[in-house]
């Protein structure tokens, strides 16, 4: 790592504003991090007497959760808001209550928010450092930093790998971020899916568009696949589930097929098993998708602290 | 004959594209109208040296949201008025998506009066199509033009249902109103919040697709060559539905069309960073579809130069991008940008003053728009060498959502007359 670098981010609002040097920097620190969730004491004191905010619009398990161990582990005092809790039902405006939590001088607020952009938001209103734990369909860093993280562990290497994404990746920002991250790293990110899942000029973000889920998955060292959204209703993208599994689907035959035999299998959950990856693809060889969620924590651990190194710095 | 209310426009450019006068004199204004310069300056009158300084025909805007009756805290009939005059503007046609929904004689009769009262600008109310915009039943046009309407709308909204629409400009038609067609196929564009494209992509935010305008303007074209009715489209922002209005008009179909400044001065890029006073509908689209506006300004298939003044508050505007309010404010700003065309040798003067003064007024049929002896007092003098910063603290609109704040700026209104009256004046 070259001397001169210094990680210059106060907000972590999306892989856009990364550099593969803040990324490779964010990754060896998380590295650095991970061991302490493995000591009979998971705890240590570098973020004591730091009040952060986990602010979520949206229901989320894993990652709120994620976040909230990685900032206890850190000695952090955490505290929970959620949509159904907060003003928000009340008609108070996102940036109202940005400024009433702002009051109490959160050092970090975390947010997740339906629409895209809500983070961005944020930081024109309050002086705590942001955290974005995936803003609509825009960006989702945090997951795509784990993605890459675990990839990285396994490969050695993130460049020169073929990484197939397949599924819904108009809607999905975890599909957004990692295509960026991924590219940065001088990885070869192909996509795949129907052309409804697809989103417009979809090469404008660095990922190469497939006609078949097979030409995507042809000598990948990755395969992951997107969660499919079961509850878009007001736009008809795809027949049926069923119809879906059969033709994009993640199965053994296909990677056994057109896959390498060591290619990682990944999924940034939760799966419908058996809708866009079959129960023995994800328990199977090559899955890492438990590793993604334990790397999720050290991956926030140094999100957390990193952001923390740049108190007064815009 | 003449009396203290004699204004003398002196050694100006006179712009006059209704009678192909191009040169430098004087004009003069008594009583209201505009009359032949005489020998002796009579007592008491107001002089003006224009040296350097263009004398065009009050501008018109064809298309704005004063938002009086019912959301007074965005805009009123006054203050969106004194806007127009600061902008230039002698006359705006009012859009009817007020609370109520100028529907009815009684909504227009209301804005006239506010209009009569405190005013710095004709306003031109524009009635709806349907009852309530709910595009089901016909407004009553006979009842709307009676009472001063001068075309109708269910701007903000399309008109979803072909028959209504038919039936609404054969119906205008007999009431000598025109039809102002919102083209947007809402199915397409339902919770978009951008154009599609790459920065849609970029931002994470749904798009609306070109088709979106361009199957609206087409169904607006066949209907139009249908009823055999003068049809006029709004806000256009697409190449696509550009060159669809170009063929239309080829072939004789009895179509005007407008669209404004921001389409031909940002695209999509200006949305940037989740920039909300960059967002409307339709919205700000690619540099391909910009030069096409362009170009349509150049070859006439746009007749008319309009704002789309949509001045909303920091409540609709300080929001998510996805669930902020369309639209952006333009009076004050539009001008400018359209001198900024002169400027760039894209068009010039008198097609500028065409643009944005005589074309309107002869698609509305509204007083104006010329500078013929009798005619009424409307009269703009515009500085085009004037440089300024459009800074929030100098707008007069109460909205103050627009894409062009603290842009530097040449080309200014420094003396607007509506009527005789002067309604904004920089000179002195």
């Amino acid at each position: 790592m070259n001397k001169d670098y210094r990680f210059e981010h106060k907000h972590i609002l999306g892989i856009e504003q990364l550099s593969a040097a803040d990324i490779f920097h964010i990754l060896d620190t998380a590295i650095s991090f991970k061991e302490i969730s493995n000591r009979p004491i998971k705890k240590v004191p570098t973020l004591k007497g730091k009040t952060i905010i986990n602010f979520f619009f949206e229901p989320s398990t894993r990652t709120r959760l994620s976040f909230e161990i990685a900032a206890k582990r850190m000695s952090a005092d955490t505290f929970n808001i959620a949509a159904s809790t907060s003003s928000a039902t009340k008609g108070e405006t996102l940036i109202d209550t940005a400024r009433n939590l702002q009051a109490m001088s959160p050092d970090i607020i975390i947010i997740r928010h339906g629409s895209s952009g809500a983070p961005g938001l944020l930081t024109r209103h309050v002086g705590a450092s942001i955290i974005n734990a995936g803003d609509g369909t825009h960006e989702h860093p945090s997951q795509a930093l784990l993605d890459v993280m675990t990839v990285r562990e396994h490969k050695g290497k993130i460049e020169g790998l073929n990484i197939a994404i397949v599924g819904d990746i108009a809607h999905s920002r975890v599909a957004h971020s990692d295509i960026l991250a991924f590219a940065k790293l001088g990885a070869k990110v192909r996509v795949a899916g129907p052309a409804t899942f697809m989103p417009a000029m979809v090469e404008s973000l660095g990922a190469q568009a497939c006609a078949s889920v097979a030409e995507a998955v042809s000598d990948a060292d990755v395969v992951m696949a997107l969660r499919i959204q079961k509850e878009r209703q007001d736009d008809p993208l795809i027949p049926s589930l069923r119809e879906y599994s059969q033709f994009y689907g993640i199965n053994r035959t296909l990677l056994d097929k057109y896959a390498r035999p060591d290619a990682l299998i990944m999924h940034p959950g939760p799966i419908n098993r058996g809708v866009e990856m079959n129960p023995d693809v994800a328990d199977g060889a090559g899955s890492v998708i438990l590793e993604q969620v334990t790397n999720g924590v050290a991956v926030r651990m140094a999100l957390l602290y990193l952001v923390m190194g740049q108190e007064g710095a815009e | 004959m003449t009396s203290a209310k004699t204004i003398i426009l002196q050694n100006g450019r006179i712009l006059d594209p209704a009678a192909d006068r191009d040169c430098t004199g004087d004009i003069w204004l008594e009583n209201g109208i505009i009359v032949p310069p005489q020998q002796n300056c009579p007592e008491g009158c107001t002089r003006f040296d224009l040296q350097g300084k263009w004398i065009v025909p009050g501008l018109i805007d064809m298309h704005v949201h004063l938002r009086e009756p019912g959301e007074e805290y965005k805009e009123t009939v006054e203050s969106g008025t004194r806007a127009a005059a600061a902008g230039g503007f002698t006359a705006v046609a009012c859009m009817p998506n007020t609370r109520p929904v100028n529907d009815c004689a009684s909504v227009t009769r209301l804005i006239l009066e506010a209009a009569a009262e405190k005013g710095f600008a004709r306003v031109y109310p524009v009635g709806a199509i349907s009852v309530g915009s709910k595009g089901t039943g016909l407004a009553e046009y006979g009842e709307l033009k009676e009472a001063g309407a001068v075309a109708v709308t269910d701007d903000g909204l399309p008109v979803l249902d072909s028959q209504l629409m038919r039936r609404a400009m054969e119906y205008a038609g007999s009431h000598g109103l025109l039809v102002m067609s919102h083209s947007e196929e809402i199915a397409l564009s339902r919770n978009g919040s951008m154009n599609e494209g790459v920065v849609s992509t970029r931002l994470g935010l749904r798009g609306i697709p070109v088709a979106a305008e361009a199957i609206m303007v087409y169904r607006e074209i066949a209907l139009a060559e249908l009823t055999g009715q003068h049809t006029h489209i709004a806000h256009v922002s697409t190449a696509a539905a550009a060159e669809l209005i170009r063929q239309a008009k080829a072939r004789g179909v009895r179509l005007t069309a407008e669209t404004t400044p921001h389409y031909f001065t940002l695209t999509e890029e200006a949305v940037a960073d989740y920039n909300t006073n960059a967002k409307m509908n339709p919205p700000l689209r690619t540099e391909k579809d910009r030069h096409a506006i362009i170009k349509g300004l150049q070859d006439g298939t746009f007749d008319a130069i309009a704002t789309d003044h949509a001045p909303h508050s920091i409540l609709e505007k300080e929001l998510e991008f996805d669930r902020a309010a369309n639209g952006i404010i333009g009076l004050e700003t539009s001008l400018s940008l359209s001198l900024s065309l002169v400027r760039d040798g894209l068009i010039d003067a008198a097609r500028l003053v065409e643009l944005m003064s005589l074309a309107p007024a002869r698609i509305l049929n509204v007083p104006g728009g010329n500078l013929a002896e009798g005619s009424v007092a409307d009269v703009t003098v515009i500085d085009p060498d004037r440089k300024f910063v459009f800074t929030e603290e100098s707008i007069l609109s109460k909205g103050k959502n627009s894409p062009f704040l603290d842009w530097a700026l040449q080309g200014k209104a420094v003396l607007t007359i509506m009527g005789g009256r002067i309604t904004h004046n920089e000179l002195s």
